[in-house]
Parts: structure tokens; C-alpha cells; sequence
């Protein structure tokens, strides 16, 4: 080896180690992190899920615990979902008492517009909450619960209350106040939440089963 | 140790000379997409400026072990890390600050002069002037943020410091302040080109006031001699 390769070759090893020394610290401080502040980040996620379900579906509904019976549903039209979803079954003293249901209006001004929505077991709505959504701020973005109350008027409506043929905006001679100038977003969310109140109706029987592998809890098992 | 002369002069750089919104016109990804509000922009503002401070502070102290063909993968690796751990550490212990904060944070990777600072100017010098000068570069940068934050808001809903409840609990409602009552709102001004265009009317002002301020100082110095 040629003296000029020998220096050439120390130094990549030293660069290399140096380099490898501060890979190894930033990974260090990163490890060190998550390991602490994991814990207190996934308790504060559980909480905000759980605060987020309550919103839709009143607590007074349910004596489980709603965030564990949590179940995937195959992508559905009626969910407007393309891919699986979650829904969450509430029981008060073991009986069925309501579902928690993501739900997608496909057809908002500027695209998806995620949704939540609590149906109690009597098919009335409890609560829709729009989760995620692209809706022209200040115009369409009404929806959101956090711009206005808008949402809300959906509390206590089921498939009978208005009938099917109200399901739509005040201006189309449905039962729905919307903004003027803003009235595709709202379109879209009533749409969803109607087709939503369907497929409660289709599945209900299934909803209201004891929950497979699980023994219902009025009936006690002998071991 | 650091003469006041030196502390004003880096202020000086940061917040006018090389104003990196300005001037530099670097970072400029989060500046567009965070100023359609005053308070979005003040706390990405302030996020920017202590992930700046803390990157700084270590790409300085740690600036004379570093060869200097991989310095820039190190001052990545020392800015990514920084970011990651702040971004966890309020996670997880200033929850409310951070579901408004949150998507701001790994933005702030992506801000070019975090790792301009640390290597124009951090790699070179004493940890302390380094902070300094990172702190005067961040409020620089929050400055621009917030007039363009300003100025979007108002024209685009005849607001100022809306959603600052976000922030400060409910109780902050009533601080939001309806400049323009009965504004029905201009959607342009919120929207991406909105940020353009502000920001392309700012930097023409800023240049129009340094020309003017040139012309004269040439204009009367024959007239002094």
C-alpha cells in the first residue's frame, strides 16, 4: 500500500467512527425519550378517543368499556368507506345500547370528509362529529364542531325523523339548515349520515349479538 | 463573554439585515402554509425559534469534534433528534399545547434554515453567540409570520388572534377581536395563493425601503460636501 492510500484509508475510518459515535448518541437520547415519554403519550391518546366517542354517543348510554369492544367492518357503500373502519359497540348491563361507526362523505367540496357518528339502539342519532376533513376554510367548514353548531341539529333524527324524502338541505325542501353559498359540504354530511342511519338498520340484529367468544354478561359460566 | 455591541448586532442581523424571510428567503414551505392566522403563525414562530436555539447551542458546543466533510450529516442527525425529542416531550407533558402546536413541530425538519444557521454560523462559533444568533434569526422569522399572519386574517375574515382559545382555554374566546364586522370574508387571502402574494408584496416594501434609504444617503452626501 502506497503511503497516500494509507491516509486516505485512516481517515474514512475515523470520519466513519465519528460518525458512528453520533449516530449512536442521537439514538441514545431518542430511545431514552420514547421510553419515558411513551407511556403518558399513549394515555393521553386513549383519552382523547374516549373523549372524542363520548361526544357522540352520551356517556349515560354505556357501562363498558366502549374503546375495547372496538371491531373492523369491511369497506362498505353505505359507510362510504373504501377501506375497513372502526366501530365501537356500547352495552349498558349487557345489552346492546348503541354503536359508534366511522363513516366517510365521499362527495364533500374537495374530496373525503371524515365522520363519526353515535346511533343509539333505537336507531336515533346521538352525535356526529367531523373528524378530518378539506373543506374551504370559512365557507364549507362549517361541519366542523369547532367552527359552529351546525352538526348538532343531527341529535334525535333516525330514518322515520324526518322521512326519507327530508334527508336533504332546507333549499332542496329537506329538513336540514344550511348556510347559503356553502351548500355542497353540508349535501355531502347529510347524505353520509342518512346512509349511515341504512346501514345501522341492516346490521342491527348483528350488533345487538353477544359478542362472540364472549359469554353475555347476564349469564354467568361455570369453569 | 459577549459585549453588548456583539449581542446587538447579531439582533440586528436576525431580525433586519438577514431577515430570513426577507432577506434570506429561506424556510419559506412552513412560512406559506402556517401564516393564514396570527396565532398559527406566532406559535410556529416561537416553535421554530426553540428547536433553532437548541440546535444551535449543540451543533456549536459539539462544532470542533466534527470533521468538516461530515458535518452536514451530523448537524442533520443533531437537528432531526432535537426535533424528535421536543416533538415526544410535548407530547407526552404539554398536551393541550401540543394538539395545537403538533403538526407544526416535524414541519419544522423541513425548515432549510435551521440547518443554514447551524452551519453558516453555529459551526463556527462560541456556543453562546450561536444561541443568540439563532434566537435573533427565530424572531425574525416569527416576526414575518406574524405580520403576514396579520395581514391574511384581516383580509381574509376580518380578524385578528382568532382560535387563540386553542392556546389559552376557552376563556381566551372573547380575546379574539372582529376588526371588520359583518365581513363576509375574502377566501383568496386564506388560501396558498393568498401567501404568496402577501408575502411577494412584503419583500417588494422591504426592498423599496432599502433603495429609498441608499438614494438618499447618496443624495445628500454631495450636498454635506
Amino acid at each position: 500500500m502506497t503511503p497516500q492510500i494509507q491516509v486516505a484509508l485512516k481517515n474514512a475510518l475515523r470520519t466513519g467512527v465519528i460518525l458512528f459515535v453520533f449516530a449512536l448518541i442521537g439514538t441514545a437520547m431518542l430511545a431514552f425519550t420514547h421510553d419515558r415519554t411513551e407511556p403518558v403519550i399513549t394515555r393521553g391518546q386513549l383519552a382523547e378517543k374516549r373523549a372524542l366517542l363520548s361526544q357522540v354517543l352520551p356517556a349515560a348510554l354505556y357501562d363498558n368499556d366502549l374503546l375495547a369492544s372496538q371491531q373492523s367492518v369491511a369497506p362498505d357503500d353505505l359507510l362510504g368507506t373504501r377501506q375497513a373502519s372502526a366501530l365501537w359497540l356500547a352495552r349498558r348491563g349487557g345489552v346492546f345500547s348503541g354503536v359508534v361507526m366511522e363513516a366517510v362523505a365521499p362527495d364533500g367540496y374537495s374530496g373525503d370528509i371524515a365522520l363519526l357518528i353515535g346511533i343509539d339502539a333505537n336507531g336515533n342519532v346521538t352525535g356526529v362529529r367531523v373528524t378530518a376533513h378539506r373543506e374551504t376554510p370559512g365557507l364549507g367548514d362549517y361541519v366542523d364542531r369547532a367552527k359552529s353548531a351546525w352538526i348538532d341539529q343531527f341529535s334525535g333524527k333516525s330514518l322515520t325523523n324526518p322521512d326519507s324524502g327530508h334527508w336533504k338541505v332546507a333549499k332542496d325542501g329537506g329538513a336540514f339548515d344550511a348556510r347559503a353559498g356553502a351548500t355542497i359540504t353540508p349535501r355531502a354530511v347529510i347524505k353520509a349520515v342518512k346512509s349511515a342511519l341504512d346501514y345501522f338498520a341492516q346490521h342491527r340484529a348483528a350488533f345487538a349479538a353477544p359478542i362472540r367468544g364472549q359469554a353475555p354478561a347476564w349469564k354467568e359460566t361455570d369453569a | 463573554m459577549m459585549t453588548m455591541n456583539e449581542f446587538r448586532s447579531l439582533f440586528h442581523n436576525g431580525l433586519i439585515k438577514q431577515n430570513t424571510g426577507l432577506v434570506q428567503l429561506l424556510g419559506l414551505c412552513p412560512l406559506l402554509a402556517i401564516s393564514n392566522n396570527i396565532v398559527n403563525a406566532l406559535s410556529l414562530g416561537l416553535a421554530t425559534t426553540l428547536v433553532m436555539a437548541a440546535s444551535s447551542g449543540a451543533v456549536s458546543g459539539v462544532r470542533n469534534f466534527v470533521p468538516h466533510e461530515i458535518r452536514i450529516p451530523v448537524f442533520v442527525l443533531i437537528i432531526a433528534a432535537l426535533v424528535t425529542v421536543i416533538d415526544l416531550a410535548m407530547n407526552a407533558f404539554v398536551h393541550p399545547l401540543y394538539l395545537v402546536l403538533g403538526i407544526f413541530i416535524p414541519l419544522i425538519t423541513t425548515n432549510c434554515i435551521v440547518l443554514a444557521r447551524a452551519d453558516a454560523f453555529a459551526a463556527k462559533n462560541h456556543p453562546l453567540h450561536s444561541v443568540v444568533d439563532a434566537i435573533a434569526m427565530g424572531l425574525g422569522l416569527t416576526l414575518v409570520l406574524l405580520i403576514l399572519g396579520a395581514i391574511r386574517e384581516l383580509a381574509g375574515q376580518g380578524t385578528l388572534f382568532s382560535g387563540i382559545d386553542l392556546v389559552f382555554g376557552k376563556a381566551a374566546k372573547s380575546f379574539v377581536l372582529h376588526v371588520l364586522p359583518n365581513y363576509h370574508g375574502f377566501l383568496l387571502a386564506i388560501l396558498p395563493p393568498g401567501a404568496f402574494i402577501a408575502l411577494g408584496l412584503l419583500i417588494a416594501a422591504n426592498n423599496w425601503y432599502k433603495v429609498r434609504t441608499v438614494q438618499r444617503a447618496r443624495t445628500t452626501v454631495p450636498v454635506a460636501a
